[in-house]
């Protein structure tokens, strides 16, 4: 049986209007994330991944705009409700966001108890025993002891700042939560530990996670499905099994991006990679706008637009290529 | 065998903490131990790769080859000379023969410049080139050879005019200016795009094998040492744990750190999503000022026995090939693997709490 859809994205278009122009960073982007499910979106830096998960909370950075579609948080059109119904009903209530360098994001000139509180007291009214039960509930639920909550962030070692940060995304229990590079910035050894406590917390909560990052190994371990992004768009979308699995993925930036990624217990001559840049999204190429960079490029790809088309279940992909033969 | 390019041997570098007034008052004084005893030879033409976590004092020992920190303890030589204190024009000469490459390639030009202004600066430096259009010829053909073509389409850019890619070309060819034997290459791509990554690797090795380079490469990621180096040497608290061939470090792990740092690794196969990472290792890294007595590993080992901490240090020894590790109890651990464990794990922490 197919399971409940908690976020639905419908065509969502979001733009920058810059002196340059409008930079198309989120073009038509439609998918769905399932009750309990991780899914996993990858791309280069500045394919809009980022972008779509600020959409997502709508709280767009300036001077980017949502232009159009559709964001379903339970049924709902987030896109329809006012700011302020969006910040009481929304935002950290049902969608919660870890950013990018969280860490860095604690203020260093309070403790951790004064930060959870804060963000604690903006949603609820509680009495003070229950506020400080509710957050040392969820700092030992990312695994940390009681005493962070009077510790400074610069008492806390990379790794706890993430937990924290973790711990107060999931504070209000939000049905989804957005990772944007969450482990980027730390070790392998604590990265491996926050990827562990995700899965656990997915496991353990039924949480749904929005993971973002541009390492498709990362994607490889934590994502049950996964979003290639390219220029705003979806390149393609498949489960774990489709993309890593012997079959391979389907998309030729996919296989140009997996091909990149180096592995660890296998000796490779040279390493392949993708020649050229992402193009510029103020005026990006025509067709398929992976075709200047594409090694199977066809005459069809410059001229006609490519749209997303299943070509298994729950596999869709956006390349002529792949409709041809 | 060819003659080693670069020696250390026991370097060592510790940095004084800064002191309260009652410290000063009783004479005591503490050091951060970033690098506590490091010894390594790199050969000519080699990839010579130093991996391990922040901290771990990788950066710092690349800093002091190229004698950008003042070292401590130990003797560094390049080329057969004794480099460890040089001056002057000693130490001028050595900066010219070792260059480095930057971890951020945003930060670490300056954004007035222009590329050729980035390229020039060294030159003029150290007074190379006769005259304005000598200098001028050798930054073409340089930018040339990063593949940064047509040169006069760069030679006019300010560095946040470039990518993360070029950028990091560019800087690649700043080091290239003068000509060096050894390039100290800190992270050269970590923050660089994925897709582009192998391409300045590719293109470093290839200028590695047309100039006959030595590289010290820096990283943190074990998977692009792996592809990218000829021999490996892990560290962990400012001291090397060890070393050898990279496929054989990687594939043969005797350390029981570095097995906890390939088992950390995340990799791009399938089947992974509902298992949880095994990370044979416990608690957090020590701070460098308080260096565990004994093997500094053993309070986060899996494996530690009461000599690990009761006895002296392990250093590393040779088991052949090449191959050096400095665990005492290595033969037992590859004998028995898993088994041999005197502690579990602490990824549960979680569930601990939780419980508790």
């Amino acid at each position: 049986m197919e399971k409940e859809r908690v976020l639905e994205v419908k065509d969502l278009e979001l733009h920058y209007f810059t002196r340059k122009g409008v930079v198309k960073a989120v073009d038509k982007l439609s998918f769905f994330l399932r009750r309990g499910e991780t899914l996993g979106v990858v791309g280069e830096s500045g394919c809009g991944k980022t972008t779509m998960g600020t959409a997502l909370l709508k709280m767009p950075t300036p001077p980017g705009r949502i232009v159009g579609g559709e964001i379903r948080v339970d049924g709902q059109d987030i896109l329809k409700l006012s700011e302020n119904e969006v910040r009481r009903r929304v935002r950290w209530e049902n969608v919660a966001m870890v950013f990018q360098g969280a860490m860095n994001c604690l203020t260093p000139v309070y403790t951790i108890r004064k930060q959870m509180r804060e963000t604690l007291l903006q949603h609820r009214e509680m009495p003070k025993p229950e506020i400080e039960r509710r957050m040392k509930q969820y700092l030992n639920l990312v695994g940390l002891p009681d005493d962070v909550l009077s510790r400074y962030p610069h008492e806390l070692s990379g790794g706890m700042k993430q937990r924290v940060v973790i711990a107060m995304a999931l504070f209000l229990e939000p049905k989804v939560v957005i990772c944007d590079e969450p482990t980027t910035a730390l070790d392998v050894v604590v990265q491996a530990q926050i990827i562990n406590l995700l899965k656990d917390l997915k496991a353990e909560l039924g949480l749904s996670f929005i993971f973002i990052t541009h390492d498709l190994s990362i994607e490889a371990e934590v994502s049950d499905r996964i979003l290639v992004m390219y220029a705003g768009r979806i390149a393609e979308l498949g489960t774990n099994d489709q993309i890593y699995g012997p079959q391979g993925p389907a998309h030729p930036y996919t296989q140009r991006l997996l091909a990149a990624t180096p592995r660890l217990h296998e000796e490779v001559a040279e390493l392949a990679f993708i020649p050229g840049t992402p193009p510029d999204l103020v005026d990006p190429p025509t067709g398929c706008r992976f075709h200047p960079r594409c090694a199977v490029v066809m005459e069809r790809c410059s001229r006609d637009d490519i749209m997303l088309r299943e070509i298994e279940p729950d596999h869709l992909v956006a390349c002529w290529r792949c409709f041809h033969d | 065998m060819t003659e080693p390019i670069l020696t250390v041997e026991n370097l060592t570098k510790w940095f004084p903490v800064k002191r309260s007034l009652r410290q000063v008052l009783r004479g005591e004084r503490t050091w951060v131990r970033a690098v506590d005893g490091v010894s390594f030879s790199v050969n000519k033409g080699e990839i010579f790769g130093l991996v391990g976590e922040s901290g771990c004092g990788k950066t710092t020992t690349g800093k002091l080859i190229m004698k950008l920190l003042e070292i401590t303890d130990g003797k560094l030589t390049v080329k057969g000379r004794d480099a460890t204190h040089v001056r002057g024009s000693a130490l001028a000469e050595h900066r010219r023969d070792v260059q480095m490459i930057f971890q951020d390639p945003y930060s670490s030009m300056n954004p007035r410049f222009t590329i050729r202004d980035v390229l020039m600066e060294p030159l003029e430096i150290h007074k190379v080139g006769k005259s304005e259009s000598e200098r001028d010829a050798w930054v073409r053909e340089i930018l040339q050879e990063v593949k940064l073509s047509p040169p006069d389409e760069f030679l006019v850019r300010h560095p946040h005019m470039l990518s993360g890619g070029q950028r990091q070309r560019a800087a690649t060819a700043r080091t290239l200016m003068l000509n060096p034997s050894i390039i100290v290459a800190d992270e050269p791509v970590s923050m660089i795009d994925l897709s582009t990554r192998a391409e300045i690797l590719y293109m470093m090795k290839q200028l590695q094998r047309e100039m006959g380079l030595t590289y010290i490469y820096v990283t943190h990621d074990l998977s692009t040492a792996r592809y990218f180096v000829d021999r490996l040497a892990v560290m962990y608290l400012g001291r090397i744990i060890e070393m050898g061939r990279g496929g054989t470090v990687i594939d043969e792990a005797l350390h029981p750190y570095t097995k906890a740092l390939i088992g950390a690794v995340c990799e791009p196969v399938a089947g992974r999503v509902n298992q949880d990472k095994d990370v044979p290792i416990k608690g957090e890294i020590p701070a460098a000022t308080n260096i565990p007595p004994g093997c500094r590993f053993h309070p986060r080992c899996l494996y530690a026995v009461r000599e690990c901490w009761e006895e002296e240090e392990p250093t590393l020894v040779d088991v052949g090939g090449g191959h050096f590790v400095a665990c005492r109890r290595y033969d037992e651990i590859r004998r028995l693997g898993p088994a041999a464990r005197t502690s579990e794990a602490s990824l549960g922490v979680r569930r601990k709490n939780a419980s508790a």
